[in-house]
Formats: structure tokens, C-alpha cells, sequence
């Protein structure tokens, strides 16, 4: 069946619409592959807006790694906002892509990565859209095969009715294995049908398909059992670990798009994973180990990255990017080579603890004195042991001195609310720590126009964290601890003027933490927030709590379950959890143990400098830290 | 220090481009191209570069123009070939000239656009014009961030015409540029509001030039020509 691009009537529309550039495609670095001589087609989605999905650096970096690819084919696809979507349904045209407007529906494989849960009503969008049914077990033969990934697939179990399949963890090497099972697939004249596929791809326990899962429940609506259904399908399904970072150098071609975005930068990821340890961190604790890119390979990627894109600020991405080995050399490395370019650099999350002024200086050599940030996360010493966020409030007064008595006139500082143990105390405490940090930093810059702006976010308990048993605060517990948070730092006279606090009502976090943990009977609930118009959800003007309550109250009525059940209740160690299945490498005792400490306000280390503490991952998984320093150097102007 | 003056076109899908998306677009092609810009001084350098009024997004040109700043004498083909490299099919770099004498914004006082209308019946777009080219003035409002805003299509139309024998039906019209700016929509609003014409599919709109009007032989003046064409001394 020839595949046509739909631009000729998409066109007319886009005429009618808001930011129609974001339809359009053309990015610089975009490819256009011949369809007819493609083997095997994915199109990516991110689930979420253009200016939000393009930036994404797991959607680039599968993007080009795939196109690369002999006999493949990849195109991208993002959320359209409603205007479009109504004057699409009008005039029947079905979700494309931007590469080369093609339909969605006519690919062999659909990819779609959840950095977060609020983007699954997107997804069912794209769907409709598309003509795919929603019900995975309603598709046939002729329907692109819907895979998810990203962090959010470590508990797909909300969105499984509508997935064929799930993976976990890195996806260099499982989209090119997935591509190869298709290939063989496609080329032995598709034995088996669709479940054929499926089968194939689970059978290696690297792909999950919920499908060929069935849960079972006990009368007061915990989970009794997640079994495979059919032989060949394995208990369990393991994430994936790429080694070795420099053998997969991407983005070498970064995309840069004609319309604004929330990043507009050369991005590239300096290490991958995190050991710190903080308990609240899905992020830190799925992605173990630590695994370094070398100071070349970032170089030669800056180096290229750069050139290519046209970029002004490089950002040098990681969880904990102050972290790397050799952060120091790489950011002298990189301002001597871009001295006098007004090309900027950015450290995106950086501890307390392992930033200095030097470093700081690097940053800024080329180019703007931004702000700087820093993310405490917890009021007070004894929140911050719980959590494991081992910064001492000395260690931050420290940092902040020095970077105002160097120049800077603004620090921000990230902190949580409703964290586990957490009392109104431990809140009210980020006014008194915001005070010595104006008080420490008119001291060391002897002026009096310094701020501190305090940004507060909702805790939600994500899976595969030691706060998975947790009970999350509800949003009106969270809402009075930061009324009184507000009033607090307004009254203060010295000092209040000074602080800015941001934050948002509680609510939304409510619905992410029904998200995130939940189990497959909240796929009812995103299905009705869906037919009942619920879309965009991460976006505050879209976004309506109302609806996600009405909606879940009906689509759990009859169940023993309900939002609070899944949201504000606390597990206990025997309770099956949702994502018991789904191996992310950690050991669920040491989780256990760790939740435990946690209560105990027991501390623990990273295990890059000390000896490994078992928390499972390396041996499971077949992997080890990688870290330097190695020595070497950064080689300016030496193309990857 | 030089000044370039450049002209480039917006065509196909990227006439989508908005006037912002074009100006981090071109500001990424002078570090790619290695154009040795001249910088502003102060907190946040920018290139220097100044855009002359930009045509609204969704409407293609063949006729945009703007002027830089650069540190040495450099060869302006050699520019524009290093420049149209470096953007996207679609932006494309039509031609770069040193600097001529004046402002270049004093060279660009009107603009000849090209309106194609698929679907419209000849006759009526045909009568609209004449309606419109025959009112006095044609009060039209334009809803803008900052609320209503009245403008005057007709007294900013230099030129009107329907080509009725081309397929689809297509409007030729010479605009002066004022404050604010009457672009075709305000024309066609002109034309629906003298004449009750409605286009029954959207327009597409192409600025083909932009000069100083010339009465006596119905032309706009090469803007980048120097001295520019039909002022000879």
C-alpha cells in the first residue's frame, strides 16, 4: 500500500492554528529516509508538546541511532495541541509525523517515551488520532506495534491495556534488537500474526508485554499475583544497561528546530546513572551504575555538536553533573576552546557539595553569569537524613558564600514538601536556612540587592525507590505546610523581601502519584480523564484535578480501590507491588532495608568511594561503575 | 567593520516561520557559517543584525531583508553561499551586497505581494477589487495582544489588481508600508468588508519585492541596487 505524506492536507489547516511551525518539520539535522526502501519503520513519539518533545535527548539520540541503520526508518511524532486535534478530527486526518507528514498508523512500530506519567493521556490522543485502537488486544496485524520506554516504563502497569509492549532502562541496544526481531519477522512473512511478534520479543525477557501477564487481586484489592500467561514468556522482565558510553557517541547531529523550545542548547550526557543514593530519586535509583563518557569523547561530541548546530550554550547533562571525574578539566577544557565565542556552558544539576568557584568560573567564562542552583531538598539535617541527601547546612552557607562574594546575585534553591516523617517544622525550616543564605551572602558581597528564590515541589513515592512503600502527604497536608511556609517568610522583615518562594497546590501530585504507582485498574481511570477531554496534563492550564477525581471514583466503583488507596496509603514489606516484575537490578530486601534506614534517619555513602553495599543492581544486571579520571585530556577541535 | 545587506526568501513550508523563530534560526547560521560577526557590547552580546519589518508567519517571500555587522571585509558572495548552506531548505539566502548608502529601511516603502485565492469564482474576487479600489477609505480592525486595532487598507494600497485568467484566481497588490502594517489579510478583510468577498479556502499570500514605488512605471525600486535603480543622479 503506497504510503502518502499528509502535508497537502494538512497544510490549509495549519494556517488556522497556533505556532503552526511546530508541524512542519525541516529541523536542521532531521532525516528523510525513502519509505518503500525501508525494512523495518518506527516513528518516535514523545508524548508531550514540540517545544517540550523536541529538546528530549532519548528520542534524538534512538532517532539517529536508527536512521543510521541500513533498511530502517525513523520519523517523529509529537502531542498536537487541541486546536489542531479538533480540525483534524474535522477534515479526518490522522496523527503524522514530522519528518515526512507520513501516518503513524501505517509504521511497524510505534516507540513513545515517558520521561513522566502526565503524558499518558497524550499518548491515547496520538492513538485515536492515528486510527490504533486504544486496547492493545483489539489491534490486529495491520496496526504499528506500541512500545513505551523512558523512565516512566519502569511501572507501565497504568497505561499496559493500551501498550503491545514495554522496556526498561537504555535504549540503544533494545530498539536495534527489537528492529532485528521485526526484520526476520517481516521476512519470514510474519508467522505466528501480531502475537507472533510478541512473542518473540518477550521471550528473551528484555521486552515486556502485559498482555501475555495476568494479575490477579485479594479481596481488599492488593495484587495476589502477576503470572505469565502462556509458555515462553519468562517470571520476570530486566531493564537494559548500555556500557561503555563513548561506543554510542549520540546526538552526533542534534536537532535544531525552527521553533522556540524549553532547551535550546547542544546537550550531552557526561556520565549516566547516579550513587548518590538520594531516597526520593526514581532517576538515581534505575539508571545504576555509574557509568562516565571520557573527557575526549565529550570533547569530540561538543566539538562536533556545536559546529553542526550553531548552538550557543552547551549543556552537560547528568544527574549529578559536579560529579563526573573530571568535571574540572572539562570545563576549563571547554572554555579555552570557546574563549571568545559567547558560547556558554551549563551544569544543569549540580550538588552543593561538589561545586566550587573555579568550576563556577569555567561556566562563565563565555558567557552569561546565569543564576545558580542548588537543591538542599530538605529543610532540615534530620529531613535531609532521611532522604539521604547528605548536604550539611554549613556545607551549603559555604558554597553560597563564596559564589556571592564571586559575582553572583542570585542562587536558587530546589526543596521538596510531604517528604516521608516530614512535619511542619522541617518545612518551616527552609525559611530559617533561606534567611542565613541571604544573611551569609550580603556578608561575603557586602551588598544589599542579593536573592534567593526557594522552589518547592510535591514529593510523590515512585517505584523502585525505598520510598515505594511510602504513604505520599495529601495534597491538603502539603498545601498548609507551605501556606505557613509563605507566611513565615513574608513576615520577616530583614530578609523577606529577599526570599522568592515558588510553588504549586498540591493536587497535580496527587494524580502523578496515583500514576505512578499505580496498577492496571488505573488504566480505567486515564481512559475516562481521556474521553472526557482530559489532555496535557503536565500543563497547568490544561490540566483539571476535578476531572481525575470524578473520573477515578467511577472507573474504580465497585473495586476496593481508590485514589487515596493508591496515593496516601502506606505498604507494608509482604504487599505485591505492580512493578515486582519488572527488574530494575535492585534488590527489593535492600530497598526494604533502606526504607527502614530511612525512618531510622540513617545515612548512607556513595558507593564510587566506599565499597559497594549491595543494593543489587551490578551483579544482577552484568554491569560495574565506570568512572575515571582517566587522565587524558580534552582535544580541542577533533571531530567524533 | 562592514555592513552586509541580505536578502532572503521564506518559502514552502517554512513560511510558517514567525519573525522569532527566523532570528534564532539565522543567529545559529552565522555561527555555523562562520560569519565573523561584530557583537553588541553590554550584559547579554547579540550579533548585530537588523531585521527590516518581516512578512507574518504563513505568508511565503521572496523579498525579506536585513543588515549585519562584520569585523572584516568580506566577500559577499562567498557569504551568501555560506549563509544559504547553513539554513534550511526553505530559508533560503537570495543575495548579500555591501552596504549601499542610507538606511536600508529608507529602501523598503512598500511591498508587492501576490495573494493566491483556490476555490474563489473569478467574477467576485474581480468585482471585489473594483468595489474596493472605488471606496474612499475601508475601515478594517485588526485583534491584536493589545486589543482592536482600526487600520486603512485603502489608503495603504499603492496597487490592486485580480489576475482572473490565472488558476487559482490571484490578487497583485502594491502595499506603502505604515504604522501599523496592512498585510493581506487586512486587504481581503478590506474586500470582504466593501464587497462581502470571502475566500472560501485560505489564502496563500507571497511577497514578491519590496522598494520604493515608482508611479510613473508601476515598479518598485531594487532596494539592494546602488544608487538604487530610478533615482539615477
Amino acid at each position: 500500500m503506497p504510503v502518502e505524506s499528509l502535508f497537502e492536507q494538512l497544510e490549509p489547516l495549519l494556517a488556522r492554528v497556533s505556532k503552526p511551525i511546530q508541524y512542519v518539520g525541516g529541523e536542521l539535522g532531521a532525516t528523510v529516509k525513502d519509505w518503500d526502501g525501508a525494512e523495518v519503520r518506527w516513528a518516535l513519539m514523545y508524548p508531550d508538546a514540540y517545544e517540550v518533545g523536541l529538546p528530549n535527548q532519548g528520542v534524538q539520540i534512538l532517532y539517529e541511532l536508527l536512521n543510521e541503520q541500513y533498511g530502517v526508518l525513523a520519523e517523529r511524532t509529537y502531542a498536537v495541541w487541541p486546536d489542531l486535534e479538533q480540525l483534524m478530527r474535522e477534515h479526518g486526518i490522522g496523527q503524522f509525523t514530522v519528518d515526512a507528514h507520513r501516518p503513524v498508523a501505517a509504521f511497524d512500530l510505534l516507540g513513545v517515551s515517558f520521561a513522566t506519567e502526565l503524558g499518558y493521556t497524550n499518548l491515547l490522543t496520538a492513538l485515536d488520532l492515528a486510527g490504533v485502537p486504544l486496547l492493545a488486544t483489539e489491534r490486529g496485524d495491520e496496526h504499528p506495534v506500541v512500545v513505551a520506554g523512558g523512565h516512566s516504563a519502569f511501572n507501565p502497569e497504568p497505561v499496559s491495556d493500551f501498550l503491545d509492549a514495554a522496556v526498561l532502562g537504555d535504549g540503544e541496544e533494545i530498539v536495534l534488537a527489537i528492529t532485528e526481531v521485526v526484520r526476520e519477522w517481516k521476512a519470514e512473512g510474519r508467522p505466528g500474526g501480531r502475537d507472533g511478534l510478541l512473542l518473540r520479543l518477550a521471550a528473551g525477557g528484555g521486552v515486556y508485554v502485559p498482555k501475555f501477564y495476568d494479575v490477579t487481586y485479594h479481596d481488599d484489592g492488593a495484587i495476589a499475583a502477576v503470572v505469565p500467561n502462556r509458555p515462553g514468556v519468562p517470571d520476570t522482565v530486566r531493564k537494559h544497561t548500555v556500557m561503555d558510553l563513548d561506543q554510542w557517541p549520540y546526538p552526533r547531529k542534534p536537532l535544531v528546530p525552527l521553533a522556540e523550545t524549553v532547551h535550546e542548547r547542544y546537550s550531552v550526557e557526561i556520565f549516566r546513572g547516579c550513587t548518590r543514593g538520594c531516597r526520593f530519586c526514581q532517576a538515581g535509583m534505575i539508571t545504576r551504575p555509574v557509568r562516565e563518557r571520557s573527557i575526549e569523547t565529550v570533547g569530540a561530541m561538543v566539538a562536533e555538536g556545536v559546529k553542526n548546530s550553531g548552538f550557543t550554550e552547551v549543556g552537560l547533562l547528568s544527574l549529578s553533573s559536579a560529579d563526573h571525574s573530571e568535571i574540572g578539566a572539562i570545563a576549563k577544557g571547554l572554555a579555552d576552546q570557546y574563549e571568545g565565542t559567547n558560547t556558554s556552558l551549563s551544569l544543569p544539576s549540580t550538588r552543593v557539595d561538589a561545586f566550587n568557584v573555579t568550576l563556577a568560573d569555567e561556566l562563565s567564562r563565555n558567557g552569561r553569569r546565569s543564576g545558580l542552583t542548588f537543591a538542599p531538598e530538605g529543610g532540615t539535617e534530620r529531613m535531609r537524613r532521611v532522604i539521604n541527601k547528605m548536604v550539611s547546612e554549613d556545607d551549603l552557607i559555604r558554597t553560597v558564600s563564596t559564589a556571592y562574594g564571586s559575582g553572583w546575585r542570585q542562587v536558587k534553591l530546589y526543596f521538596m514538601c510531604g517528604l516521608p516523617t516530614e512535619t511542619d517544622d522541617d518545612v518551616l525550616a527552609i525559611a530559617d536556612l533561606a534567611k542565613r543564605v541571604i544573611e551569609a551572602g550580603r556578608k561575603a558581597s557586602g551588598r544589599g540587592d542579593i536573592r534567593c528564590t526557594v522552589s518547592i515541589g510535591g514529593f510523590v513515592p515512585k517505584p523502585h525507590t525505598p520510598f515505594q512503600w511510602a504513604a505520599q502527604a495529601s495534597h491538603e497536608v502539603v498545601d498548609a505546610r507551605l501556606r505557613k511556609l509563605r507566611e513565615k517568610v513574608k513576615s520577616d522583615r530583614q530578609y523577606g523581601k529577599a526570599i522568592g518562594l515558588r510553588y504549586h497546590e498540591g493536587k497535580p501530585s496527587m494524580v502523578e502519584g496515583l500514576l505512578s504507582r499505580g496498577d492496571r485498574r488505573v488504566g480505567r481511570v486515564i481512559r475516562a480523564v481521556w474521553e472526557d477531554g482530559g489532555r496535557f496534563d503536565g500543563w497547568g492550564e490544561h490540566f483539571s484535578y476535578q476531572r481525575w477525581v470524578d473520573c477515578a471514583e467511577k472507573a474504580l466503583a465497585g473495586e476496593p480501590v481508590d485514589l487515596a488507596w493508591y496515593t496516601t496509603r502506606e505498604r507494608d514489606r509482604d504487599e505485591v507491588l505492580p512493578w515486582d516484575h519488572l527488574d530494575s537490578g535492585l534488590d527489593r530486601d535492600w530497598l526494604w532495608d533502606d526504607w527502614q534506614d530511612a525512618l531510622d534517619e540513617v545515612e548512607l555513602d556513595d558507593c564510587r568511594w566506599t565499597p559497594c553495599f549491595d543494593c543489587g543492581v551490578c551483579p544482577s544486571m552484568g554491569t560495574e561503575i565506570q568512572t575515571g579520571p582517566t587522565g587524558r585530556t580534552l582535544l580541542p577541535l577533533t571531530p567524533v | 567593520m562592514q555592513r552586509l545587506r541580505v536578502r532572503f526568501a521564506k518559502r514552502g513550508r517554512l513560511r510558517f516561520t514567525s519573525h522569532r523563530d527566523f532570528q534564532r534560526a539565522f543567529e545559529r547560521a552565522l555561527r555555523r557559517a562562520d560569519v565573523p560577526m561584530a557583537w553588541s557590547q553590554g550584559f547579554t552580546p547579540h550579533p548585530r543584525v537588523s531585521y527590516a519589518g518581516a512578512a507574518p508567519t504563513g505568508a511565503a517571500s521572496e523579498a525579506e531583508y536585513l543588515e549585519l555587522a562584520v569585523t572584516r571585509v568580506c566577500d559577499p558572495d562567498e557569504i551568501r553561499a555560506a549563509l544559504d548552506a547553513a539554513l534550511p531548505p526553505g530559508l533560503d539566502v537570495v543575495q548579500v551586497v555591501a552596504a549601499g548608502p542610507g538606511a536600508l529601511a529608507d529602501r523598503l516603502q512598500a511591498s508587492s505581494w501576490s495573494i493566491e485565492l483556490p476555490g474563489a469564482a473569478p467574477e467576485q474576487a474581480a468585482a471585489a477589487v473594483t468595489a474596493f479600489l472605488a471606496a474612499e477609505s475601508v475601515p478594517v480592525e485588526r485583534l491584536t495582544k493589545n486589543g482592536v486595532r482600526k487600520l486603512d487598507p485603502r489608503a495603504a494600497v499603492l496597487w490592486l489588481a485580480a489576475d482572473t485568467a490565472a488558476d487559482p484566481v490571484t490578487l497583485h497588490a502594491v502595499v506603502r508600508h505604515q504604522s501599523p502594517t496592512v498585510r493581506p489579510d487586512e486587504v481581503l478583510a478590506g474586500l470582504r468588508l466593501v464587497a462581502g468577498f470571502t475566500p472560501p479556502q485560505p489564502p496563500r499570500a507571497v511577497r514578491l519585492a519590496q522598494g520604493e514605488w515608482d508611479d510613473a512605471t508601476g515598479t518598485l525600486a531594487d532596494p539592494l541596487a546602488d544608487p538604487p535603480e530610478g533615482r539615477d543622479t
